[in-house]
């Protein structure tokens, strides 16, 4: 019963295992739920979803499979593009003009048309009564009216005629695998906790209590010392100015972040590429900098390297002397990062721009032969991978 | 069986009922996300009140170890007392701790246990407890007795998601994540908390709690149990509803806003838009 719901889901990539797939079928045995379509989506939910990460993906493959749709094929349904969707206006119907807009039929039959409007169209659009975009009247799309409306995209229920609760993704938020979010900040921050520390807080002092046993003429006498916390040194290279004005509430946000997190954590901001000079206070950058040398002299090796920056630059910027947008650069922007990571034991690069696009910007991929693949995106799963190569 | 369902103090969404329900049918724990502040430990005494069953609670701490859930053997105190020669000795059921695991186990009527905080143990202590949530029962290497649950106990496990937790253990518990209600449940959450507040300073105050959640870069949004907190004060005070209204665009510090914002930077960038929305306007 309702196989092609397991088979969708470990095909979306959900690692739901046959375990879980019999308890659900346990718990539908056993009448937990009546028969009521929300009812069986919220024990599925229970049952085969265990990570508030995967939730969206489960609501569109519940969406996919309990309809009884193939998942279309070319811009899948829940997919379009959010610029289509974005609302550029709000129409407003007089109840008269609400009156007049015809339902379309049943619910099958909406999705049917959805589909196939999915399949003829292939621009954005907005206004109108036939195609799928926004502001319109036609049952499809989103910020418009039709009494009988599926509602793609929108964030918000505007006239409080939602059709089904799992069309509204209310967990995209959560999906880790999309940049991150306010939310997926803390997760993402957890990770980096993990890596700061490790390890109970207290355990045996042997030596220390065999002696003061001994001492105490052989009346047993613990004795207890603090575990030895991992404290792990993070240097922060920070690019700001110029190609990161788009990144850097981002950049901020993890940088301030995890000043709370680590111990021991310096900053040092830099330009598109490191080179022989960086500093600490962005206002003051060009009165009060500080040699790299410097830096190199005061952090020892087992400091962990951390760069941030999206690496969009010209590439004579990284490969030659001189190439510099603000200043004249004695030694070529590639000679410093690879003397920094020589330096550093451990270092990686996180990039905020997403990874598909990396191979189009060619120093990016300069940076990332750089620092031998160690480039993360700004992702809670980048921040994940990061962490791993940098605690290894 | 009676089910679980919305009280007169928790309001409880449809799914979450539903989560709840499964976990108590089929007698597998429920793991609990979600925001801090959303009810996660308190749906653990909710279920118990409303199934009418005793409620065990073990918090978990970064020391805490699995072991201590089942039992402790306090070797230490009987090396004591084999130095000083006290007669318990020679029985080592006397220095066998019971845990809240096995009080649960030994309980002759069905309990509720909360193992509040799981992500804050060790990495490990999930795993450790596999087979004793699964089987419900454990071995006691020191008497050789294995101690099966009378009655298996709902489970109700929380998480702030500090740590993941592993497959294998996940796999057997249902899970449910808490969402941050909308203003509708919030309406009925403070209805269900405080049935005399005045209706007009309830608004209002759901107006600046939902204005200041949207403020962003906030550390630390506040959550359900600071609205309740907040209320709580206001209603003390009597303040008037109008000592909270503000025109759309203009953001006020909100009387007694120590209750919703709890930390020093939130207070500041606050402070600071309130400031740029009052030169603006």
């Amino acid at each position: 019963m309702f196989a092609h719901l397991i088979l969708g889901l470990r095909a979306a990539g959900l690692p739901t295992s046959i375990t879980e797939w019999l308890t659900l079928m346990g718990a539908m045995k056993e009448g937990v739920v009546e028969y009521s379509v929300d009812d069986f989506y919220f024990l599925a939910r229970a049952t085969l979803v265990k990570d508030e990460r995967h939730l969206d993906k489960f609501d569109r493959v519940f969406a996919a499979c309990f309809k009884g749709l193939e998942p279309p094929e070319g811009i899948p349904v829940q997919d379009l593009p959010e610029e289509w969707l974005r609302k550029l206006a709000e129409k407003m119907l007089t109840p008269e003009e609400m009156a007049k807009i015809e339902a379309l039929g049943g619910l099958d039959a909406l999705m049917k048309r959805l589909q196939e409007l999915l399949d003829e169209q292939k621009g954005r659009h907005q206004g109108g009564s036939k195609w799928i975009g926004t502001a319109g009247t036609s049952p499809f799309g989103a910020y418009g009216y039709n009494p009988e409306g599926v509602r793609i995209g929108q964030d918000r229920s505007r006239h409080r005629r939602a059709v089904k609760v799992w069309d509204k993704r209310e967990f995209k938020d959560l999906d880790d695998t999309v940049e991150l979010g306010t939310r997926g900040m803390k997760v993402a921050l957890r990770r980096l906790r993990r890596f700061a520390r490790q390890g109970a807080a207290t355990e045996l002092d042997m030596p220390d209590t065999i002696k003061s046993t001994a001492n105490n003429a052989g009346m047993l006498d613990l004795k207890m010392v603090p575990e030895r916390h991992n404290t792990v040194k993070v240097l922060l290279f920070l690019d700001i100015g110029g190609s990161m004005d788009d990144h850097i509430r981002l950049t901020e946000e993890l940088f301030s972040a995890c000043r709370t997190e680590f111990k021991h954590l310096e900053h040092y901001y830099f330009h598109n590429c490191p080179y022989e000079r960086v500093w600490k206070n962005n206002r003051r950058r060009h009165e009060e900098v500080i040699p790299t040398w410097q830096v190199l002299r005061t952090y020892g090796p087992d400091y962990k390297l951390i760069f941030v920056g999206d690496g969009a630059m010209s590439p004579y910027e990284i490969t030659m002397q001189g190439g510099s947008v603000e200043h004249w650069n004695e030694e070529a922007g590639s000679v410093w990062v690879e003397r920094l990571t020589g330096h550093y034991r451990r270092s990686a690069w996180l990039n905020p721009t997403p990874k598909q696009s990396w191979g189009h910007v060619r120093s990016i991929t300069m940076l990332n032969d750089l620092m031998e693949g160690r480039m993360y995106p700004l992702t809670v799963n980048g921040i994940d991978e990061m962490t791993r190569e940098l605690s290894r | 069986m009676a089910g679980f369902k919305s009280t007169e103090h928790y309001i409880a969404s449809r799914d979450l009922e539903v989560a709840v329900n499964a976990a108590v049918t089929l007698q597998r724990p429920l793991l609990v996300k979600g925001e801090p502040g959303t009810g996660k430990t308190v749906l653990a005494h909710e279920v118990a009140q409303a199934l009418g069953k005793p409620l065990i609670e073990w918090h978990i701490k970064s020391t805490t170890k699995a072991q201590q859930g089942l039992y402790e053997y306090d070797a230490v105190s009987r090396l004591r007392d084999g130095q000083l020669g006290d007669e318990r000795v020679h029985d080592i059921r006397n220095y066998i701790i019971r845990g809240k695991l096995w009080e649960a186990f030994a309980s002759d009527q069905q309990a509720v246990v909360l193992i509040d905080e799981i992500d804050k143990a060790d990495i490990e202590f999930p795993n450790d407890l596999l087979l004793e949530l699964d089987r419900m029962q454990f071995f006691v290497y020191e008497t050789r007795e294995t101690v099966v649950a009378k009655q298996r106990p709902i489970i109700l496990i929380t998480s702030n998601n500090e740590k993941e937790l592993p497959d294998a253990f996940l796999r057997r518990c249902f899970f449910h994540y808490i969402r941050f209600p909308d203003r509708d449940t919030m309406e009925k959450i403070v209805q269900a908390h405080y049935p005399d507040i005045r209706k007009d300073l309830a608004r209002e105050a759901l107006n600046v709690f939902f204005q200041i959640r949207d403020v962003p870069g906030l550390k630390k949004k506040p959550a359900t149990s600071e609205l309740l907190d907040w209320l709580k004060l206001l209603m003390v005070e009597d303040l008037p509803a109008d000592a909270l209204r503000s025109n759309e665009k203009q953001l006020v510090i909100p009387p007694l806003h120590g209750a919703l914002l709890k930390n020093e930077q939130d207070v500041h960038l606050f402070e600071r838009l309130a400031f740029l929305a009052r030169r603006g306007g």
